[in-house]
C-alpha cells in the first residue's frame, strides 16, 4: 500500500530535534560514520590517542607546579631554596608543555584533515548518488530536503566531527583525571571541591533548563519571521497592486515584537551560562582555600596542595560544563549522519552493465504494447495503452491537465519502468538496451526550462562534444535567438547567473536550441513552447519541422494549433487514450477532442 | 555605520552596561587580593576563622561580580534585541516601499537573507560585543595596571606572553579571517550547483550528462574542501599554541619566583614575594584569558560587519517610486490614457517601450498582443505604477499616475499577474485581500469565487472558504491558484481590470466560460488583457499590436487583419483563415 521508501515530512529540512535521536540510532549513526571513514579511521584513532595523552600530560602539570611551590615554601622555612630541584621540575614541566602542545597540534591537524576529506567524500558520494536514484525518489522529496542533506548536514559533520569526539575524549580524560588527581593529592579537599562544584552545577542546570523554553520560542518566532518575509517579498507584485503593505506591516510588527521578546530572554539566559560557571568556579576556589587553610594550619598538607587544587577545581568545573556541550554536538553529528546515510542507502537504479545490445541508427518506429503504469504500486494511471508510430511520424498527445501526458514521456525515456507491457523502438524493447542508450536516441525539451550558471555556450552545447560556433549560429538563427545572442556583450561566452535578465521565452528558446544541438533521431517536446508567444513559436516550429523531417516526434501542448498537423493525435483523459487519429478524423468524430478544440474559438462576446 | 540606529535611551543603557562591566571587573580583580590575604594568613600561621572571614568577603565579591554580569547581560540583550527589532522593521518597511526596480536589483532571496539572517547575526554580535568586547580590554588593562608595579621580572614575562599572543592573533587575522569570507561564497556556489543538479535531473538524464554534472560538482567541492582544509589546519595550531603560552607563563612566574625568593635577604621579604607570586600568577591568567576572548571577537566581527553593510545598503536605498498625495475622487472612472510613453529598464541600452499612445474608456476592453519581449507586460506594469515611465505620461481618470497617492491609484486597479501568487492563510483571506478587504462581505467573496469558476473546487474542500492555503499555495494546482487570483481581483470590484496573460494557464474550456461570465458580471469596468491566444482577445473593443516596444497596430480584429501584417502573422500561426474570419 505504501510507497517503497519512507516519506519524509516537512520538518526534515531542519533535521530532527536532538531529543529524537535515541540511543540505538545514535550508536548506529556513529558506527556507520566511522565505517565510512575507511582508511582515515586509523588516523582518526591516532588523533584520539594523542588527545588522551596530551590531556593526561596537562593534568600532571598542576601536580608538578604544586611540588615546585612546596619546595619554595620549604626553602623559606629552611632558609635555603633547593634551586636544583626547582630547575629539574621547571625543565620537566616545560618539556611536558611543549610535548603536549605538539601532540595537540598534530591531533588537531589530523582531525581537521580527516574531517574535511570525509565531508568532501560525502558530498561527492551524495552527488553521484543523485544520478543513480530512480526519479520516483525526487517526486517524494522536496528539493529543499535533498539540498539540506548535501549542505547543512554535511556541514554539520564537517564542522563538528573533529570537535565532538576529541572534545569528549579530552573532557572525560580531564574529568576522570582531575578527580583521580584530587583524591590522590588529598581526599578531604577532593570531596569538598567536588561537592561544591556539583551543588553549583545543579543550581545552574535549574536556571538554564528554564531558558530552553525561550530558546524554542525564539526558534519558532524566527521561523515565522522567515516565512512572512519570504512570502511578502516573493509576492510583492500582489502586495503592491492590492495595497496590502499595511496589512503586511501589522503582521510583521506582531511577529517582530514577539521575536524581540523571546530573543531578549534567550539571549539573556544564554549569556548567563558563562558567568554562572565562573561563579561556581570561584565558589569551589574559596572552599578549596578555606578547607585547605584549615588542613594546612593543622599541618596535614603543604601549601603546594592548595595551589594544585586551585587548578584541579578549574579543570573539574570546566570539563563538567563542557561535557553536556560535547554530548549535544555528538548528537547533532549523529542526527546529520543519519540523514546523510539514509540518502546514501536509498535504492538505486538497476545496474545495466550486462546489457550488450545497442541501438544506434534507428529508423524511428515506436510501438507501445499494452503498457500499464502507476507512480504508486496501488494506483495505476496508464491502463493498457497500445499504439504504433511509424518512422518519421509526428505524434501529438492532447488532454486536460493530469490526463497522463507527461507520464507517457517519462515512460518513453525510461525515467520510470512500466508495471507491465513493453515499449519498442525499431522493434527492440527499451528494456533490452541501457537507459543511456535510450536517452541518446531522444532529444527532449521539457516544460521546465532548466539553465545552469555558466556561459551561454556551456548551456547550449552542454555535454555534447565538438560543436562548432557555426553550428551554434545556425541553431540560434533557427530558434530566433540570433538577435539575443548578438546583443550579449560576450556572445556565446556571456555568463548567465541569477541576476541575468533572461525572459521565460528566451529560456525556452535556449532549451530548444540545446535539443537541436543534441540532434538525436527521436524528438520529445513537452509543452516546450508554452511560454513563447505564438509568432516566435511559429519560427521555432518551422525550425523544428525541419528538424523533425524524417524523425519520429512526440509533442505535448495545450495549444492545439501547434499540433493540428500531427500525423497522429492521442487524446488522453484520466490515464487512458480515449481517442486516436488525425485532426480531421477526430473533428469528424465529434468527441472530446472536437469539444476541446472548439472551445478555443468561441468568445464570450458571442453571447453578448 | 549601523550604530547610528541606536537610540539615546539605548546609548544610555549601553553606558550603564559599561559601568556594570567596570564593577564586574573591579570585583573580579578584588578576588586575587583576598587570595593574597588568605595566602598570607595561612603562611604566617593565622587562625582558621580569619581565613573564613576573608573567604566570606571573597565569595561576596564573586557574588557581586555575578550580579554585575547578570545586569550587564540583561542590558546588553535589551540593547541588542531592541536594535535588531528596529533594524528589521526599518528594513521591512523600506522593502515595502521598493518598486519592481529595486526588488529586481537586490533579488528576492538576497532581500530575505538581509532581513532575517543578517539581522540575527548583528543581534548576536551586539549582545556578545557589549559583554565580552568591552570586558576584555578593561580587564586586560586593569589587571596589567595592578601587577605592573609589583615586579619587573614577572611583568616582563607577562609582556612576552602577551606579545606572543598578539602575534598569533595577527596571524589569524591576516591569514585565516579573509578565507572565512571566501568559504561563505564557495558554500553558496556548491549549494547552487547541487540545486541545479536536483532541479535539472530530467534534463541531465535525458542528455546523459551525469558525468558533466559530476565534474562541475567536483570542481566546486574541491575548491571548498581545499579552502576549508587550509583554514582548519591553520586554526589547529592556534588553540594549543595559546594554551602553551598560558601554561608557560604560569611556569615562568613560579620559576622566577623561586629565584627571587632564593635571592631575597630575609624571611619577611620572602613571604611577601611568595604571596605576590600567587597573586601575580592569577592576575596574569586574567590578562591572558582576556586576550583569548578577544580572538573570539575578532573571528565573529568580520561576519557581523558584512551583515551590517548588507542591511545598511537596503535601508539606504531610496525607492525610485514615491507616492503622490492625490486622494480625491476625480469624477471620471475607468479611463486610462497613455501619452507618448517611453520606458527603458535601468542599465538597458535601448527603450523597451517607445512612443506608446492610446486611450481606453469606461467599460471598454483593450487587448495587447505581440511577441515575447515586445513589452506587453512592461506596458501594463506602468498603470499601477510598478515602474515609472521614462518619457511621456500615463493618466488614470484624467490624473497623472505620479500625482496619485499610491493606495488610491492601486485601489482603482484589479491586477492579475502571469504567475498566481497565494499567501499562507485561507481561501477566503486570499480572495478578500488588500487594504479594502474590510469593506467586503462574505457574499462578495462567494460571488467572486463563483465568477472565477473556482466555486466547484472550493465547494469540494472540507472547510470551503476557510480551507487552509499553504505558503505559496503549494496545496493547490496551478489552475486553481490562477482562478483564485482572478477571484481576488473581482472581489475588489475595481474600475480597471488588468490581466497579464492570466488565461493561458487555464485550459480552453475554463478560459472560455470564465471570460463569458466575467463579461456578464463586471459590466462597466474597463478591461486590459495581455494575451497570447488570439481566441482570447479577438472580440476585444480594441487590440494593440506590439512589436519590439513599438505599437505597430491598433484597432479591432477585422481591421487589423487587413492593415497590420504583424497581427496577420500571429493570427495565421494560430488558426485557419476561416476561423479568423478572413
Amino acid at each position: 500500500m505504501s510507497p517503497p521508501q519512507r516519506r519524509r515530512g516537512m520538518n526534515g529540512r531542519r533535521g530532527p530535534p536532538i531529543g529524537d535521536t535515541n540511543v540505538k540510532n545514535f550508536r548506529k549513526a556513529w558506527s556507520s560514520l566511522l565505517k565510512y571513514m575507511g582508511t582515515y579511521r586509523k588516523w582518526f584513532l591516532l588523533a584520539l590517542v594523542l588527545a588522551f595523552v596530551s590531556t593526561v600530560i596537562s593534568l600532571i602539570g598542576p601536580d608538578l607546579l604544586s611540588e615546585m611551590t612546596d619546595i619554595i615554601e620549604d626553602g623559606i622555612f629552611s632558609g635555603k631554596v633547593d634551586m636544583d630541584a626547582i630547575f629539574r621540575i621547571g625543565i620537566l614541566l616545560a618539556s611536558l608543555y611543549v610535548i603536549s602542545m605538539v601532540m595537540m597540534m598534530v591531533q588537531n591537524f589530523i582531525l581537521a584533515t580527516v574531517t574535511q576529506r570525509t565531508a568532501s567524500r560525502l558530498r561527492t558520494d551524495i552527488s553521484r548518488k543523485v544520478n543513480r536514484m530512480p526519479l520516483g525518489y525526487f517526486d517524494r522529496t522536496t528539493t529543499g530536503d535533498m539540498l539540506s542533506r548535501v549542505t547543512n548536514d554535511v556541514d554539520t559533520i564537517g564542522q563538528s566531527l573533529n570537535q565532538s569526539i576529541s572534545t569528549l575524549i579530552t573532557v572525560i580524560a580531564t574529568l576522570v583525571g582531575s578527580v583521580a588527581m584530587m583524591f590522590y593529592t588529598n581526599h578531604i579537599m577532593a570531596i569538598a571541591a567536588i561537592l561544591t562544584s556539583i551543588i553549583g552545577f545543579v543550581f545552574m542546570a535549574l536556571i538554564m533548563s528554564r531558558s530552553q523554553k525561550y530558546f524554542s520560542r525564539q526558534q519558532a518566532d524566527l521561523g515565522r519571521m522567515n516565512g512572512l518575509v519570504e512570502e511578502i517579498y516573493t509576492g510583492y507584485v500582489t502586495v503592491r497592486t492590492y495595497s496590502g503593505e499595511s496589512e503586511a506591516k501589522t503582521r510583521f510588527d506582531e511577529i517582530n515584537e514577539s521575536l524581540r521578546n523571546s530573543g531578549f530572554r534567550s539571549q539573556f539566559l544564554g549569556g548567563l551560562a558563562m558567568p554562572l560557571m565562573g561563579f561556581v568556579g570561584n565558589l569551589g576556589y574559596v572552599v578549596v582555600c578555606v578547607v585547605g587553610a584549615t588542613l594546612y594550619l593543622n599541618g596535614t598538607i603543604g601549601f603546594g596542595v592548595i595551589v594544585a587544587f586551585m587548578m584541579y577545581v578549574r579543570f573539574f568545573t570546566q570539563s563538567l560544563s563542557q561535557i553536556s556541550q560535547a554530548v549535544i554536538v555528538m548528537q547533532s553529528v549523529a542526527a546529520a549522519s543519519e540523514r546523510v546515510f539514509e540518502l546514501l542507502d536509498e535504492k538505486e537504479l538497476e545496474n545495466e552493465n550486462d546489457k550488450t545490445q545497442t541501438l544506434i541508427d534507428v529508423k524511428g518506429k515506436v510501438e507501445f504494447r499494452d503498457v500499464h503504469f502507476g507512480y504508486l504500486p496501488d494506483k495505476e494511471v496508464i491502463h493498457g495503452f497500445s499504439a504504433t508510430v511509424l518512422p518519421g511520424q509526428k505524434v501529438a498527445i492532447v488532454g486536460p491537465t493530469g490526463a497522463g501526458k507527461t507520464t507517457m514521456v517519462n515512460l518513453l525515456m525510461r525515467f520510470y519502468e512500466t508495471n507491465s507491457g513493453d515499449i519498442l523502438i525499431d522493434d527492440v524493447s527499451t528494456k533490452d538496451i541501457t537507459r543511456e542508450n535510450v536517452h541518446n536516441l531522444f532529444c527532449m525539451v521539457l516544460q521546465d526550462t532548466w539553465l545552469f550558471e555558466g556561459t551561454l555556450r556551456e548551456n547550449l552545447v552542454y555535454s555534447k562534444e565538438g560543436v562548432s560556433d557555426e553550428r551554434l549560429d545556425e541553431v540560434c538563427e533557427a530558434v530566433g535567438l540570433k538577435k539575443f545572442v548578438d546583443s550579449l556583450p560576450e556572445r556565446y561566452d556571456t555568463v548567465f547567473n541569477d541576476n541575468a535578465a533572461i525572459s521565460v521565452g528566451q529560456r525556452q528558446q535556449i532549451t530548444i536550441a540545446r535539443a537541436m544541438v543534441e540532434n538525436a533521431p527521436l524528438l520529445i517536446l513537452d509543452e516546450a513552447t508554452s511560454s513563447v508567444d505564438t509568432r516566435t513559436e511559429k519560427d521555432i516550429q518551422a525550425a523544428m519541422d525541419r528538424l523533425t523531417e524524417g524523425r519520429t516526434s512526440f509533442v505535448i501542448a495545450h495549444r492545439l494549433s501547434t499540433i493540428r498537423n500531427a500525423d497522429l493525435i492521442l487524446v488522453m483523459k484520466e490515464g487512458n487514450i480515449i481517442e486516436q487519429g488525425s485532426h480531421d478524423e477526430l473533428m469528424e468524430l465529434g468527441g472530446f477532442y472536437s469539444e476541446l478544440y472548439n472551445s478555443q474559438f468561441t468568445d464570450c462576446n458571442d453571447d453578448a | 555605520m549601523i550604530l547610528k540606529y541606536v537610540t539615546k535611551k539605548e546609548w544610555f543603557i549601553a553606558a550603564l552596561c559599561v559601568l556594570a562591566v567596570v564593577v564586574n571587573v573591579y570585583l573580579e580583580l578584588e578576588i586575587p587580593d583576598y587570595m593574597t590575604q588568605i595566602t598570607t594568613i595561612i603562611s604566617t600561621g593565622g587562625e582558621v576563622h580569619e581565613v573564613l572571614t576573608e573567604g566570606f568577603w571573597m565569595l561576596l565579591c564573586a557574588f557581586g561580580s555575578l550580579i554585575a554580569t547578570v545586569i550587564c547581560a540583561v542590558m546588553a540583550s535589551y540593547v541588542a534585541t531592541s536594535l535588531s527589532k528596529r533594524l528589521r522593521k526599518l528594513e521591512f518597511d523600506k522593502v515595502q516601499s521598493f518598486s519592481m526596480e529595486e526588488m529586481d536589483r537586490f533579488s528576492i532571496p538576497s532581500l530575505v537573507t538581509r532581513s532575517t539572517n543578517d539581522i540575527t547575526q548583528i543581534q548576536m554580535t551586539m549582545a556578545m560585543g557589549l559583554q565580552v568586547m568591552i570586558k576584555a580590554p578593561i580587564m586586560a588593562a586593569w589587571a596589567i595596571s595592578k601587577i605592573y608595579s609589583k615586579n619587573i621580572e614577572w611583568t616582563t614575562a607577562t609582556a612576552i606572553a602577551i606579545f606572543s599572543l598578539m602575534c598569533i592573533i595577527a596571524c589569524v587575522m591576516v591569514f585565516v579571517i579573509p578565507k572565512f569570507k571566501r568559504i561563505q561564497w564557495l558554500t553558496d556556489n556548491l549549494n547552487r550547483v547541487t540545486r541545479e543538479n536536483i532541479t535539472g535531473i530530467r534534463v541531465i538524464r535525458a542528455y546523459n550528462a551525469e558525468q558533466y554534472q559530476d565534474d562541475r560538482f567536483e570542481h566546486a567541492n574541491k575548491e571548498l574542501t581545499d579552502t576549508n582544509l587550509s583554514t582548519q589546519r591553520a586554526m589547529s595550531f592556534m588553540m594549543p599554541g595559546m594554551s602553551a603560552i598560558l601554561n608557560g607563563l604560569s611556569l615562568s612566574i613560579y620559576w622566577i619566583g623561586a629565584i627571587l625568593i632564593a635571592g631575597a635577604s630575609d624571611m619577611t621579604q620572602q613571604f611577601v614575594l611568595f604571596a605576590d607570586m600567587v597573586v601575580f600568577s592569577s592576575y596574569a591568567m586574567q590578562v591572558v584569558m582576556s586576550f583569548i576572548m578577544l580572538v573570539v571577537i575578532f573571528m565573529i566581527l568580520p561576519r557581523a560587519s558584512v551583515a551590517s553593510k548588507r542591511v545598511q545598503e537596503v535601508i539606504d536605498t531610496e525607492p525610485s517610486i514615491v507616492s503622490g498625495d492625490m486622494k480625491e475622487d476625480t469624477g471620471t472612472t475607468g479611463k486610462v490614457v497613455f501619452k507618448d510613453v517611453s520606458f527603458r529598464y535601468p542599465g538597458a541600452s535601448a527603450d523597451t517601450l517607445s512612443n506608446i499612445s492610446f486611450e481606453v474608456t469606461k467599460g471598454e476592453t483593450l487587448a495587447l498582443i505581440g511577441a515575447t519581449g515586445s513589452g506587453k507586460s512592461t506596458l501594463i506594469n506602468l498603470i499601477p505604477r510598478l515602474y515609472d515611465v521614462t518619457g511621456g505620461t500615463v493618466e488614470v481618470d484624467g490624473v497623472n499616475v505620479r500625482d496619485y497617492d499610491l493606495n488610491t491609484l492601486r485601489n482603482k486597479v484589479g491586477y492579475v499577474s502571469q504567475k498566481a501568487f497565494m499567501f499562507a492563510g485561507s481561501i477566503g483571506s486570499n480572495v478578500n485581500y488588500g487594504s479594502t478587504s474590510t469593506e467586503r462581505t462574505e457574499q462578495d467573496v462567494e460571488r467572486a469565487i463563483s465568477i472565477a469558476q473556482a466555486k466547484e473546487f472550493v465547494d469540494k474542500l472540507e472547510d470551503r472558504y476557510q480551507s487552509d492555503v499553504a505558503q505559496g499555495g503549494t496545496n493547490l494546482s496551478g489552475g486553481q491558484k490562477q482562478r483564485l487570483s482572478i477571484a481576488r481581483a473581482i472581489c475588489k470590484s475595481p474600475e480597471i481590470y488588468i490581466f497579464d496573460d492570466t488565461f493561458s494557464a487555464l485550459d480552453y474550456k475554463t478560459d472560455r466560460i470564465l471570460r463569458e461570465e466575467l463579461h456578464r458580471q463586471i459590466e462597466g469596468a474597463t478591461c486590459i488583457i495581455v494575451a497570447q491566444r488570439v481566441g482570447t482577445i479577438m472580440n476585444a473593443d480594441r487590440i494593440i499590436v506590439l512589436d519590439e516596444g513599438k505599437m505597430v497596430g491598433i484597432g479591432k480584429h477585422d481591421e487589423l487583419l487587413h492593415n497590420c501584417p504583424t497581427y496577420l502573422d500571429i493570427v495565421r500561426s494560430q488558426m485557419s483563415d476561416e476561423e479568423a474570419g478572413l
